[in-house]
């Protein structure tokens, strides 16, 4: 209980602070100007850091997972995607796992039966709850972007019209809010019901969904029921995003809520597992070619090992082998 | 029956009747607070201090693992610490499998041996955390802000034990890997840590006594040249007896076109010596002009399970001999990690091999362009190019006596992607093959339970247990196909299937996939053959005998 709880309470308490911050101590310069800056600022660096940090890593084996037909005799088919052997071939299997979640659609569920039987069940909810979630985060991120161009950039308004074309409430119901709040829902409830997720789970993984869960929240929160004026909101990060140090006008407090939690999320990103988001595209099983016999990949490192030579092994089974008529380099 | 074997009926119950998350029951308590126990079975022997000293390996002593004081260095959390910061310079591969894992629980009911078991602590994600949460310790500041919050430990004593338990619990089977959205390669992390855990001289004897012998003799089961040749000399006389026909290997003849590496269990140990069998005829049907060597007379490469610079030790001498004999190119056996090895890892170590040529098949002309630089092909490729090509006279009928299934084996699977080829062989050699359920077959298949150096008798157990899911597999095409032969291309397979078979399926045996080349080939000059390489009779054979008489 208490790795849930914990995060739970973290994500309680971090949205109060600015909350009392700027309703109660009048800081609304400090989390409307100071915050953000300091968030995006760490994020970036912090962010680039670990991915500069990765990359400067050699590779020294090329360790390619395997999941098709290698590239053999010509009249064998080869599965280029599941064993590339040229670059495109590599960059469709990376990008099939960042945009679709290829190996993650292959997933069954094993059960052990009486007899003992093991069994395997197709299992594509986490495919489809993951899909659904980061797919969601992803338009909403984009989506945002009309608060921060004094031009609305034309796919920030074609994903604005498409996600609310329910079109029920006023403002419009947006899709992608309802689904990004089921799929945390989906994936905590997941986290909580299976036995072995129960186990593997640690606070660290409960904290991003509260948080990405209370920053949906906030921002719903925001559009249907306070209807916070958005204008407002729209001049502060268009002075954000001309690097200015000015105040921000009247906003209600449950914006800066809302934008609190965002920097808390920069913030703790580059120091987390949300560096996966960076992490997939570096993944040597899935980026790397299988290739190796054709192709020789040079290791930057490869250390000098001494071996035994045929000399050293001849010098000591010479008379054996003289015995079992095998020829002799020396007699 | 070894004393380190449960009977069935104890492990079935255990099976049924242990809580486990696997079947939804929840401990109600952390994994790291769990206990975990040495027991009669499920752990392999320490390496004996000759063997290390003969190695040169660090702190050579006597002791069990099963006693509370391992007698470790003084100072070894520091060694383990530095060997782990060295290599996560080294390798970018480990620090983003120590960063990025979401723990999303996709790989936890992949792992054969958490499907065995139901440890929660086998699930690859949790096998994995039992370094990660250490590492995380390793950033004194983070840890301070947030005690508790991301799961960290400190290295001690128990840690270290929990390590070297679950640690030769993996086989480095690559089946988590699969499936991991992030590709997260479980092995890379197991062979990472068996590394640093040998710099404190805790390691296992069925793995180091095999690699000191390959350093020595050249072959994992220490055989001399003397013996090595003796052996295959004993195999042409079965052969001759069994078809009639003389074939004629020849051993470290300078100028031979080829040189044929396989693992030394081909040429010594049962089932292996019947695979060598059918090498035997296949190279003499071809008139291979071909040599076998004493000295490189090891395929496999128990270096791999011990550290990447033992595993490039033991492999040079591959090309040291070829270079020597000044053959054309390398023709490998079956063998699973063998090939993992070969494909993925050698021409980098030991390469560039520019003294050899870009393999050619003499018979069929064939380039074999996918082996260009490595210039070593496997017999598998190989032998489906002949078939291909027409050049192999073959009755599958002398295979009917078998119903057979195809074991992929995880190396040659997931870490070099061979499918197609031993399944058209198969195809072509014997009438009936069947495949077992989708989830167990290429690239999902599961271990034999005893890969990567845990195949030793005392940790039969464990190795029952890790094994069971592909024996459960195997146990449905016997029940709906009548499969009474498992195929495979592994010497690992070879050397342990046939305990699991026998525990679990009996009535099944194992077959190397040349073994059934070698029954099925028609040998110019033969005898009527009867008797398959084992000296079992062949079905229908004899009556037509009589129809004949």
């Amino acid at each position: 209980m208490k790795k849930i709880l914990m995060p739970l309470v973290m994500v309680a308490v971090l949205a109060l602070i600015p909350f009392i911050g700027v309703q109660y101590a009048g800081l609304s310069y400090l989390f409307g100007v100071i915050v953000p800056y300091l968030a995006a600022l760490l994020f970036v660096a912090g962010f680039l850091y670990r991915m500069v940090d990765w990359l400067k890593r050699p590779l020294p084996f090329n360790i390619t997972s395997t999941c098709g037909q290698q590239k053999t005799l010509d009249w064998i088919h080869h599965d280029k995607i599941e064993s590339p052997t040229k670059p495109w071939h590599a960059a469709v299997r990376v990008l099939s796992e960042v945009l679709l979640f290829r190996s993650l659609f292959r997933n069954n569920k094993a059960e052990v039966r009486k007899g003992p039987d093991i069994t395997f069940a197709s299992s594509k909810w986490l495919w489809m709850g993951g899909l659904v979630f980061h797919w969601s985060l992803l338009i909403i991120v984009l989506r945002h972007a009309r608060f921060f161009f004094v031009m609305v950039p034309g796919f920030a308004d074609y994903l604005d019209q498409a996600d609310s074309f329910l079109d029920v409430t006023l403002p419009a119901f947006y899709v992608t809010d309802a689904l990004a709040l089921s799929a945390i829902t989906f994936l905590f409830v997941r986290r909580v019901m299976d036995a072995k997720l129960r186990i593997i789970s640690l606070p660290t993984d409960y904290f991003p969904l509260f948080l990405l869960g209370g920053i949906v929240a906030a921002g719903v929160v925001m559009r249907y029921i306070a209807k916070v004026d958005v204008m407002p909101v729209k001049d502060q990060m268009l002075r954000l995003m001309s690097f200015s140090f000015e105040a921000p006008g009247e906003i209600g407090a449950l914006f800066y809520v809302h934008l609190f939690l965002v920097c808390v999320l920069l913030l703790y990103f580059p120091f987390s597992k949300l560096m996966h988001m960076g992490a997939i595209f570096l993944s040597p099983t899935r980026t790397m070619l299988n290739n190796t016999r054709e192709k020789r990949h040079v290791n930057p490192w490869n250390a000098p090992v001494k071996f035994r030579t045929y000399a050293e092994y001849e010098n000591e089974y010479r008379e054996k082998m003289k015995k079992a008529k095998l020829p002799v380099e020396k007699e | 029956m070894s004393k380190y074997l449960p009977k069935q009926a104890d492990l079935i119950k255990e099976f049924e009747e242990k809580p486990s998350p696997l079947k939804g029951d929840y401990a109600d308590r952390e994994w790291w607070e769990m206990p975990y126990e040495f027991r009669e079975g499920n752990f392999c022997f320490p390496a004996k201090p000759e063997v290390i000293e003969e190695l040169g390996f660090p702190n050579p002593r006597k002791w069990a693992v099963t006693d509370d004081d391992w007698k470790l260095p003084d100072g070894w959390q520091k060694t383990l610490m530095d060997g782990m910061r060295e290599r996560i310079k080294k390798y970018r591969s480990l620090k983003l499998y120590l960063d990025s894992c979401v723990r999303c629980g996709a790989c936890a009911d992949k792992c054969h041996f958490f499907l065995g078991t139901g440890d929660p602590k086998n699930m690859p994600v949790l096998r994995a955390e039992l370094v990660r949460s250490v590492y995380r310790g390793d950033f004194p500041m983070v840890e301070k802000i947030l005690k508790g919050f991301a799961g960290s430990r400190k290295l001690t004593t128990e840690v270290l034990k929990e390590w070297f338990m679950y640690f030769y619990q993996c086989t480095e089977c690559r089946r988590c890997s699969v499936f991991c959205p992030m590709g997260i390669d479980t092995a890379e992390i197991t062979i990472m840590v068996r590394e640093i855990l040998q710099l404190i001289g805790l390691n296992n004897n069925w793995i180091l006594a095999p690699v000191a012998n390959c350093n020595r003799t050249g072959n994992h089961l220490g055989i001399e040249p003397h013996t090595f040749v003796q052996n295959i000399e004993s195999l042409v006389d079965d052969i001759e007896e069994l078809t009639g026909v003389t074939v004629n290997p020849t051993f470290n003849r300078k100028g031979a076109e080829i040189l044929f590496i396989t693992p030394s269990g081909d040429v010594f140990g049962d089932p292996g010596v019947y695979t060598m069998m059918g090498y035997l005829l296949l190279f003499e049907h071809i008139g291979l002009d071909y040599t076998i060597s004493t000295y490189a007379s090891e395929g496999g490469n128990f270096g791999f399970f011990t550290s990447n610079d033992m595993m490039k030790k033991l492999n040079a001498k591959m090309y040291h001999e070829a270079e020597r004999l000044g053959v054309k190119w390398i023709l490998g056996g079956e063998c699973g990690h063998m090939w993992r090895v070969v494909h993925q890892y050698m021409s980098t170590m030991n390469g560039p091999a520019d003294f050899l040529q870009e393999p050619v098949s003499p018979v069929t002309g064939t380039k074999f362009a996918n082996a260009k630089v490595t210039k070593m092909v496997h017999i598998a490729e190989f032998t489906a190019d002949l078939i291909h090509h027409n050049k192999l006279k073959l009755d599958p009928k002398r295979n009917d006596h078998l119903r057979t299934t195809f074991h992929d084996s995880c190396n040659v699977a997931r870490g070099m992607g061979m499918f197609e080829e031993p399944r058209y062989i198969l195809n072509k050699v014997c009438n009936s093959f069947h495949e077992m359920p989708e989830n167990t077959i290429r690239e999902q298949t599961f271990c034999c339970g005893s890969g990567s150096g845990i195949n030793a008798e005392e940790n039969m157990a464990m190795r029952m247990k890790g094994g069971f899911p592909r024996a459960n597999a195997v146990r449905h095409v016997r029940e709906k196909h009548k499969v009474d032969s498992l195929v495979t291309i592994c010497a690992i397979d070879r050397a342990s299937l046939p305990p699991l078979m026998r525990y679990w399926n009996p009535g099944v045996s194992v077959y190397g996939l040349h073994e059934l080349v070698g029954n099925a080939l028609v040998m110019e000059g033969e005898k009527k053959r009867t008797e398959d390489l084992r000296e079992n009779p062949m079905t229908g054979i004899e009556e037509k005998e009589g129809d004949v008489d």
